[in-house]
């Protein structure tokens, strides 16, 4: 059984702030020190590119603030999770042994350890626009980097793609003209989902827009699955049970999670109709 | 289920074991064995679907349905005034170690939290995401976090000087986007110890992604506009410190020579 270390808790912020700077008063001067030395690190030079916090102009008085409240934010991080959690901190400087592999959206309302809970040390993460995996065989190599590492020298045992809803590189995708702008870089990375797109207006394309996004939302995602077993060290280890691929999708507007896991043996059987996978254990949370 | 590779298995063994029957008792051990490892597995699958489960539905009781206007605000769109740059390291997510609420980063996790030069055909992922970003998010900030220990960038420092390239190493393709980076640390910091300059090679690779940054048209002229800051960071959570720093590029008024 894993020991989770206790949560960050995220509090109303004006109860917190007053918390905060009671909390100031009692620190002990060996940890005042420490943050003045933050202080001066973050304003210090780092070869060649930074200047004098006294060489701000007035006109980025709003992006000090903004750092400041960064600094308040790490400090607030150290104190209440990492200091209260040191042992564990320590064995993870180490090395690390996530279980998982996540592919979630860049999108600001969907980090996965915000809504699904992890903790350091759980979940090795890749964020993109549309939680994508292009093929094997014609990808960009970011991800196929982070896909090396994480199931051959991290050896993770689950891959979970997670998408959500209104997500706007799939509305990109939906939305694109077939001949449009090719000088744009979200065009010539959604067009990875093309396949979904396709799908969803052969069986989707009398419902509203919104509707057909979210379809193609959904399905994105099982395409992705399927592109995952088109990597061989993966579907090698899919094979022989040592890894599962798993689907998710959080609905942010109903406040849902709706979670399946790739049937291996099922896929392998025949073909299934639109994305190509067989899925089991499909849940509603 | 049964399958046809699991049924022809056991015909092969029901098959050797009629020709050999003193066999039956070995067979029997194995299979007990067997069959307890398959439960196992089942259940750490399980297991892993029940620590996601768990996960979201603390999300949901203690932060979603606490926070009805703010998530319903968020549900119509979102307005983050942060683009972030993170390793895709289980160790170091920046809603953690900076505390960002739904809604207030945009954030990008690759392997060693790499930035590469403007490419439309080799790097549409990253080159999307700051495009989004920047041109319709309309973020104000963009932070490239890098940390300690981090793999990507041993990777980096490992690579042999005049080795071929080798395609089916795809870390190595990914992480050379770093190289500008290696390189000064090899010239420059010779006598440090391998984990002293894969330390200082974790902050310079931050500063070639910051670079790499400005290649993209639209970020450079949101930055001479002064509507946009860069800066880079790095996480030491061997130490528990943060560093930041600030890449200042703008244009000051012309003097005139008269």
């Amino acid at each position: 059984m894993i020991l989770l270390p206790p949560r960050l808790s995220i509090p109303n912020n004006c109860d917190k702030v007053k918390d905060f700077e009671k909390a100031q008063l009692r620190i002990p001067s060996s940890f005042r020190r420490k943050a003045a030395n933050l202080q001066t690190m973050a304003s210090g030079k780092t070869p060649g590119l930074t200047q004098e916090a006294n060489d701000f102009t007035s006109g980025e008085n709003n992006t000090d603030d903004v750092f400041d409240d960064m600094k308040q934010r790490f400090l607030a991080f150290k104190k209440l999770n990492y200091m209260d959690n040191l042992e564990h901190f320590k064995k993870l400087a180490d090395a690390q042994a996530p279980k998982f592999l996540v592919i979630a959206c860049a999108d600001s309302r969907v980090c996965p350890s915000a809504v699904l809970g992890f903790q350091p040390g759980e979940a090795f993460t890749v964020r993109n626009i549309a939680n994508l995996v292009p093929s094997y065989e014609s990808g960009p190599t970011e991800t196929k980097a982070a896909l090396q590492f994480s199931v051959n020298t991290l050896e993770v045992e689950n891959i979970l793609v997670v998408g959500h809803s209104r997500c706007g590189g799939i509305q990109a995708l939906m939305s694109m003209e077939d001949e449009g702008d090719s000088r744009s870089f979200i065009r010539n990375w959604v067009i990875v989902g093309k396949k979904a797109k396709e799908s969803t207006k052969a069986v989707a394309s009398n419902l509203h827009f919104d509707h057909q996004c979210q379809h193609c939302e959904k399905t994105s995602i099982n395409h992705s699955l399927e592109r995952l077993l088109g990597y061989p060290w993966i579907e090698e280890k899919v094979r022989n049970g040592s890894l599962s691929l798993h689907g998710g999708y959080y609905d942010f507007v109903n406040c849902t999670f709706e979670k399946w896991t790739v049937d291996y043996e099922g896929s392998r059987g025949g073909k299934k109709e639109g994305s190509g996978i067989a899925v089991k254990n499909r849940s509603v949370w | 289920m049964a399958t046809e590779s699991y049924e022809a298995a056991i015909k092969g063994l029901n098959d050797l074991l009629s020709k050999k029957t003193d066999l039956g008792n070995v067979a029997a051990e194995k299979i007990k064995v067997l069959t307890q490892e398959l439960k196992e597995l089942d259940s750490s699958n399980n297991d892993a679907v029940e620590r996601i489960k768990s996960g979201f539905t603390h999300f949901k009781t203690e932060k979603y349905l606490k926070n009805d206007a703010l998530f319903s605000d968020l549900a119509k769109g979102q307005s983050p005034k942060f683009l972030v740059f993170a390793c895709s390291d289980s160790r170091v997510c920046p809603s953690h170690i900076l505390n960002f609420q739904p809604g207030e980063a945009f954030v990008v996790r690759n392997i060693a939290n790499m930035v590469p030069p403007f490419d439309q055909k080799r790097h549409s992922g990253v080159g999307a995401a700051v495009e989004y970003a920047v041109v319709h998010l309309k973020v104000e900030n963009i932070v490239v976090i890098g940390h300690s220990c981090c793999g990507g960038i041993k990777g980096l420092m490992s690579i042999e000087d005049d080795a071929a390239p080798t395609q089916s190493d795809f870390i190595e393709n990914w992480v050379k986007i770093g190289a500008p980076a290696r390189n000064k640390i090899k010239e420059e910091n010779q006598d440090l110890s391998y984990d002293d300059q894969c330390n200082m090679c974790e902050k310079e690779a931050v500063n070639v992604s910051l670079g790499n940054l400005l290649s993209y048209p639209f970020v450079r002229a949101a930055v001479v506009k002064n509507t946009l800051a860069i800066r880079g960071a790095h996480y030491n959570f061997v130490k528990g410190t943060f560093d930041l720093w600030e890449l200042d590029f703008k244009t000051t008024p012309a003097y005139a020579f008269s």
